[in-house]
């Protein structure tokens, strides 16, 4: 379970924003791979917990889940995977594990209020 | 006073400050010559054993140090002590896994770095959280003991996907809970394909010749100029 340090540091780094910005932060919103070693429920429930007494309270987390996206070697294309139990192409089925989404953990914007 | 909320882009990546240290431990390490292997497995599949086999037969031929990640004892560090290899353990209290800073800390005080050919990094028994956190390795070890169960790399894509070379543990016990290696290979590249799988014992030292010819091509690869 290390949601709870990753939601520390979601929090931590959008106070500097809101700090530097001089506005208060609505809602944060965060790309979520699915090869990202982070499961949403237990994210959002940290989410929570980690912004109790801090400027950040009654904040929402809004995830943009992303796939995992591979370049398949036969067909010299990207191809979204199905399962992240198969990786291999979605169209020839030609076994790949070069990667080219889906490890991210990036806050991509804030809703805020000046 | 603007009432009307609106969406800015920031784009930030949460754990770029661990990303950072890690960058700098990896030039540091290569910059010594040293090849860093980490190993992650679930709690118990074998990971201390293993070590423990791998730094005695690698010593009489290599300068070889080890840190060891535990919750909360020193048992690890204790049994790997055995094999006369100096080890450091790193105690994380509640946390489940090793971040790059401990490593640096760790550091501190201890080897020198341009005096040894392995450093091994045991991580905390955990099969998800250490994914996310590179801790500047050159390598990356996935242990799994024929006692788990042959699904193992299906129920863990992330932690197959954040290693680089899988190892089969505990072969002495595979007929006895009939353990079918075919089918955790193919599950082993189903999730990683092209994934290079060691089967050992460290029990009976069966396969363990050929993952540390392996690992010494690697330090040759690593430091062409080395005898």
């Amino acid at each position: 379970m290390h949601e709870l340090s990753i939601a520390m540091s979601i929090v931590e780094l959008a106070e500097e924003e809101a700090e530097r910005r001089g506005v208060h932060i609505n809602a944060v919103h965060l790309k979520l791979g699915a090869l990202s070693g982070v499961v949403k429920e237990a994210l959002l429930s940290s989410y929570e917990m980690a912004c109790a007494d801090t400027p950040l309270q009654g904040s929402r987390l809004i995830f943009e889940e992303v796939p995992v996206i591979v370049f398949c070697p036969h067909c010299q294309a990207q191809r979204t995977l199905s399962s992240v139990q198969w990786f291999c192409c979605s169209e020839c089925g030609t076994p790949t594990s070069e990667i080219l989404q889906g490890k991210e953990l990036e806050v991509t914007a804030l809703e805020i209020q000046e | 006073m603007n009432p009307e909320p609106r969406l800015v882009e920031v784009r930030r990546n949460v754990l770029k400050q661990n990303d950072v240290v890690a960058r700098a431990l990896r030039e540091r390490f290569r910059a010594a010559g040293v090849s860093v292997v980490s190993l992650v497995s679930s709690p118990g599949s074998g990971k201390t054993a293993f070590l423990e086999k791998t730094l005695t037969l690698l010593r009489p031929n290599h300068r070889v140090a080890a840190l060891v990640g535990d919750l909360a004892t020193e048992n690890d560090a204790a049994r790997l002590a055995r094999s006369q290899a100096p080890v450091r353990q790193i105690t994380t209290g509640t946390l489940c896994h090793l971040e790059a800073a401990m490593v640096e800390r760790a550091l501190d005080d201890w080897q020198d770095l341009h005096q040894l050919d392995f450093l091994f990094i045991e991580n905390v028994g955990n099969l998800v959280c250490p994914s996310s956190y590179d801790l500047g390795e050159d390598l990356r070890l996935v242990l799994i003991s024929v006692t788990e169960g042959e699904d193992k790399p299906l129920k863990y894509p992330t932690i197959f996907n954040s290693a680089d070379v899988a190892i089969v543990t505990k072969m002495d016990l595979a007929a006895a809970v009939e353990f079918n290696w075919d089918t955790a290979y193919s599950n082993i590249q189903a999730v990683r394909p092209g994934m290079r799988v060691f089967r050992v014992s460290a029990k009976t030292g069966e396969g363990m010749e050929d993952y540390l010819g392996f690992l010494a091509a690697r330090l040759t690869q690593l430091r062409p100029a080395a005898v």
